[in-house]
C-alpha cells in the first residue's frame, strides 16, 4: 500500500489560510473598533434604546405631512431630472465608445483596428472615471459649489449615472449579433444609420429595461444624497435625526420604503409594457 | 390598442421629466452661465494641488485601513448572519419562519447603508464601529436573500442520501448541500465586499469613520488640498479592491 | 426474516402505481438480484426497502423492526444499519472523494467526530481501503467532478462499503460501467456480502450479470413479482415474458447547471 500520500494534501493550505484569516482578523477588529454590544444594549439604559422608543408613534401632524409630501416629490424630481441629464451625456458617449460602430471592425470580423481601439479608449476611460466616484462624493462637492438643495443632487446623479449608463449601453450594443450592422457598413451606409437599422432594434428592450432599473436606483441614491444636503427625503431625515425627533424619522423611513416599493412596481410595469 | 397604451406611457414619462425640472426650479441656463462656471472652475482648481505631506499621508493610510477593516468585517458578519437567516428564509423550518425571516431580510436591505450608518452613529457614537455595524446590517439583508435563493435552487439529492444513511439534518446540510453551495456563496460575498468598500468610503460622511469622515471634515473646513488627496486615495482603494476581487473570483470560484 | 414486505402497495406522487401488492421475504445473508424492464418498479422497491419511500398500504419489516411504526429517531438509527447504493451517485461535484466516502459513517459517528471530519479527514486508511477494493485508491483526494460516470458509481459503492451496514441495497450499481468492470464490481460486492454476512439486494439491467453473480433472481414486472427462482431455473421463456414489449427508455433529464445571478446595481 502506498504510504506516501496518507496525509491529506489539503491540510497545509487550509491551515495556512486559517492562520492568515486569524492574523488579519485581529487588526481588522482593532481598526474597525467593532463592538456588537451596542446593538444588544437595548432598553432604557442606552441612547439607542431611548431613541428607538421615540420612533413609535410615527409623526403624522398636518404640517409635517405637507413637508413629507413635498420632500417625496422633490426626491422623485431629483431622480428623474438627474436621469434625463445623464441620458443626454450617456447616449452620445456610448455611441462613441462602443465597438459596435467601428468601421474597421466591420471588415475585420468584429475586432477594430489599433487606431480604432486607441480613439475609443479615452471615452471609455472617462466613463469609467465618472462611475467610479460615488455619487455622494459628487453631491458633497456640488453642495459646496452650488449650495444646498436639489440642484447638487441632480448634477451628482447626472454625472455618475452618465458613466454607468454609457458603459452599460456600450456593452449592450456589443453583446448582440454584430453581423447585420457590419453588412450595412460594408454596403456603404453611415455609422449611425447602420446602428439604427442593424443594432438598435435588437437592443431596444434591454436598454429600456436597464434604464428603468437605474431610475429606481436613482431614487434610492437621491435619498442617500440628501444626507449631505442635496434635498429631498434624505435631507429631511438628516434634520430630524439631528433633532432626535424619532417620530419624524419613523414616518420618513416608512415613506421611503413605500416610495421604493411603488417605484419597483412602476418600473416592472414600464419594463413589461415597453419591453 | 397596445401601441396607444405604449404611446400614452411614453407621453406620461415625457411629462414627468418636464415637470421634474420645473418643480425643482433648476435654471439650467443659470447653471451654465459664465459667472457660475467661473466660480465652479475656481473651486475645481483648488483641488489641483493635493497635499502630499508625510503627516497627511499617514493619516490617510490610517483612514484607508479603517475603511478596509470596516468593509471586510461588515461583510464577514453579514455573510455569517445572512447564512443563518437564509435557512429559514429558504423554507427549511416551515412557512411562518420563512415569511418572518424574509420580511426581516427585506427590511434590512431596503434601508440604504447610509441611513443605517446615521442610525448607528446615534447608537454607537462617531467612528468606524457605526460604519461596520451599518454595513453588516444592510449586507445581511442582501446576502441573506441571495443565499436563500441559492439554497432553494440547490439539488436536494446529496443531502437526502445522507439523511437516508441515518445522519441528522445538520450533517445532511454540511456534507450534502454546503459543498455545492459554497462557491456560489463565496462569489456573492466577494461581489458584495467590492461594493462595500465603495460604501465604506462614504459612510464617513455621517460620521462613521474611515476615509469618508476625513473627506467630509476637510471639505467642511475648505481644505481642498487635503480633500483631493483623500479622494485620490479613495479611488486607488476602489481600484485595488476591484482587481483583487476579480482575481480571487477567477481563482477560486469557477461557478 | 431480515427483510419482509407484506402486501405492499406504493403509488408515486404523480399517480404512477409503482408496486402492487408485493410480498417479499429475504433472509439474513442472502444475495438477491432483481431484474425487470424499465418502469417495473425496481428502484421503487429498493427505495422502499431503504425506508426512503413510504408504502401506501402493507407492512415493511426490516431487521426485525416495523419501519414505519418507529419514531423518527429510531428510524434514523435503523437507517444507519441499511446502506443504499443510489442509481445516480448523490455526490456533490466539488466534494473530495475522501469526504464523500467518509460520509458513509455519519449515521454512526458522534457529534465531535463528524465535526472534526469536516476540517480534516479522520480515517484516511479506512477510506483508502474501501476505495482500493474498487481500484480507486489513487483517487482519494480528487474532486468528485473530476471523475467519470463509472468512477463516480464506484465511489458511491465505496461509501456504502465504508458504512458497513447489515443490509446492502444496490440500485443499478454498475449501469455506467463497461461489462468487465461491472462484473468485477459485482464480484467485490458479493464477496463483501459473503465475508461480512451482509444481506445483499441488487437491481440490475444486465440479465447475464444477475444470473452470473447471484443465488436468487427475482423478476419484477409492472410492480408485481413475476418469478422468484434460483438462476438455474430462469430460462429464455421466462425472460421473454418478463421483458415483453419493453418500452424504449427515455433518456434521463439533464440536471440544469447552477446559475449565478449577480445583480447589477
Amino acid at each position: 500500500m502506498l504510504t506516501s500520500d496518507s496525509r491529506d494534501p489539503a491540510t497545509l493550505p487550509r491551515l495556512l489560510l486559517s492562520l492568515l484569516a486569524v492574523a488579519l482578523l485581529w487588526p481588522g477588529i482593532r481598526f474597525s473598533e467593532l463592538d456588537l454590544s451596542v446593538l444588544l444594549a437595548g432598553g432604557s439604559q442606552s441612547e439607542m434604546g431611548r431613541f428607538v422608543a421615540t420612533f413609535w408613534p410615527p409623526a403624522y401632524g398636518e404640517e409635517f405631512l405637507a413637508l413629507l409630501w413635498q420632500a417625496t416629490l422633490q426626491t422623485l424630481a431629483i431622480a428623474t431630472a438627474g436621469m434625463t441629464l445623464a441620458l443626454l451625456l450617456a447616449v452620445p458617449a456610448s455611441l462613441l465608445a462602443s465597438r459596435a460602430l467601428s468601421l474597421s471592425a466591420a471588415s475585420r470580423g468584429g475586432r477594430p483596428s489599433f487606431l480604432g481601439r486607441l480613439l475609443r479608449w479615452p471615452v471609455r476611460g472617462l466613463l469609467i472615471f465618472l462611475r467610479s466616484v460615488p455619487e455622494i462624493v459628487w453631491a458633497l462637492l456640488f453642495v459646496r459649489a452650488v449650495g444646498l438643495g436639489p440642484t447638487a443632487g441632480v448634477l451628482a446623479i447626472a454625472i455618475t449615472y452618465s458613466g454607468m449608463l454609457g458603459k452599460v449601453y456600450a456593452e449592450i450594443f456589443e453583446s448582440v449579433d454584430q453581423r447585420p450592422a457590419h453588412a450595412l457598413l460594408q454596403a456603404g451606409s453611415g455609422r449611425l444609420a447602420a446602428f439604427a437599422y442593424g443594432i438598435l432594434p435588437n437592443v431596444a428592450a434591454e436598454l429600456l429595461s436597464y434604464t428603468v432599473y437605474r431610475w429606481e436606483c436613482a431614487i434610492r441614491a437621491s435619498v442617500v444624497m440628501g444626507f449631505v444636503g442635496a434635498g429631498g427625503l434624505g435631507q429631511q431625515m438628516d434634520l430630524s435625526l439631528r433633532m432626535f425627533a424619532g417620530g419624524e424619522v419613523a414616518s420618513l423611513l416608512l415613506t421611503f420604503l413605500l416610495l421604493v416599493l411603488l417605484a419597483d412596481q412602476l418600473s416592472r410595469l414600464l419594463r413589461w409594457r415597453l419591453g | 390598442m397596445n401601441r396607444l397604451i405604449n404611446l400614452a406611457l411614453l407621453l406620461a414619462v415625457g411629462v414627468a421629466v418636464v415637470t421634474s425640472f420645473g418643480y425643482l426650479g433648476i435654471d439650467l441656463g443659470a447653471l451654465g452661465d459664465s459667472d457660475n462656471l467661473r466660480q465652479m472652475g475656481a473651486y475645481a482648481r483648488r483641488f489641483l494641488s493635493p497635499d502630499l505631506s508625510a503627516n497627511h499621508l499617514q493619516a490617510i493610510a490610517h483612514g484607508a485601513l479603517e475603511t478596509i477593516a470596516m468593509s471586510a468585517l461588515g461583510t464577514l458578519l453579514a455573510a455569517l448572519f445572512g447564512l443563518i437567516l437564509a435557512l429559514p428564509a429558504a423554507g427549511r423550518f416551515g412557512w411562518p419562519f420563512k415569511s418572518a425571516s424574509r420580511l426581516l431580510l427585506n427590511a434590512l436591505r431596503a434601508i440604504p447603508e447610509l441611513v443605517w450608518a446615521a442610525l448607528m452613529v446615534l447608537a454607537a457614537g462617531l467612528g468606524p464601529n457605526a460604519g461596520t455595524l451599518a454595513l453588516a446590517l444592510h449586507t445581511t439583508g442582501v446576502l441573506g436573500r441571495l443565499f436563500a435563493e441559492a439554497l432553494e435552487n440547490t439539488p436536494p439529492q446529496p443531502a437526502d442520501a445522507i439523511r437516508l444513511q441515518g445522519a441528522n439534518a445538520l450533517w445532511a446540510f454540511c456534507y450534502g448541500t454546503l459543498p455545492n453551495l459554497l462557491p456560489q456563496l463565496l462569489a456573492y460575498v466577494l461581489y458584495r465586499w467590492e461594493n462595500n468598500i465603495r460604501m465604506a468610503s462614504v459612510l464617513g460622511f455621517v460620521g462613521a469613520g474611515g476615509l469618508g469622515q476625513m473627506l467630509y471634515v476637510s471639505l467642511s473646513l475648505f481644505q481642498e488640498a487635503q480633500a483631493s488627496t483623500v479622494m485620490m486615495a479613495m479611488l486607488l482603494l476602489v481600484l485595488a479592491v476591484d482587481s483583487l476581487s476579480s482575481w480571487s473570483r477567477q481563482r477560486w470560484v469557477k461557478a | 426474516m431480515t427483510l419482509q414486505l407484506t402486501n405492499v402497495t406504493l403509488t408515486h406522487a404523480n399517480g404512477v402505481h409503482a408496486l402492487r401488492g408485493v410480498d417479499l421475504h429475504i433472509a439474513a445473508g442472502e444475495q438477491v438480484a432483481i431484474i425487470g424492464p424499465s418502469g417495473a418498479g425496481k428502484s421503487s422497491l429498493l427505495n422502499l426497502l431503504a425506508t426512503a419511500l413510504r408504502p401506501g398500504s402493507g407492512e415493511v419489516q426490516l431487521l426485525g423492526e416495523r419501519a414505519w411504526q418507529l419514531s423518527a429517531r429510531q428510524r434514523q438509527r435503523l437507517r444507519a444499519r441499511i446502506g443504499l447504493v443510489h442509481q445516480a451517485p448523490p455526490l456533490p461535484p466539488r466534494q473530495r472523494v475522501i469526504t464523500a466516502v467518509l460520509a458513509g459513517k455519519l449515521g454512526q459517528w458522534s457529534l465531535g467526530k463528524s465535526l472534526l471530519n469536516l476540517l480534516h479527514p479522520v480515517d484516511i486508511p479506512g477510506a483508502r481501503a474501501a476505495l482500493a477494493r474498487l481500484d480507486l485508491g489513487d483517487k482519494l483526494f480528487a474532486q468528485c467532478q473530476q471523475l467519470s460516470g463509472g468512477q463516480l458509481q464506484r465511489v458511491g459503492v465505496a461509501r456504502v462499503l465504508y458504512q458497513a451496514p447489515e443490509v446492502l441495497l444496490a440500485d443499478e450499481p454498475v449501469s455506467a460501467m463497461d461489462p468487465v468492470l461491472a462484473g468485477h464490481t459485482l464480484t467485490v460486492l458479493c464477496r463483501h456480502a459473503r465475508e461480512h454476512k451482509v444481506t445483499l439486494v441488487a437491481s440490475l439491467h444486465a440479465v447475464e450479470l444477475a444470473l452470473g453473480h447471484f443465488s436468487r433472481i427475482i423478476g419484477l414486472r409492472e410492480g408485481q413479482i413475476l418469478f422468484d427462482l434460483p438462476p438455474g431455473a430462469v430460462d429464455h421463456e421466462l425472460l421473454d415474458r418478463l421483458y415483453a414489449n419493453e418500452q424504449l427508455q427515455s433518456p434521463p433529464t439533464p440536471v440544469a447547471p447552477l446559475s449565478l445571478q449577480i445583480p447589477r446595481c
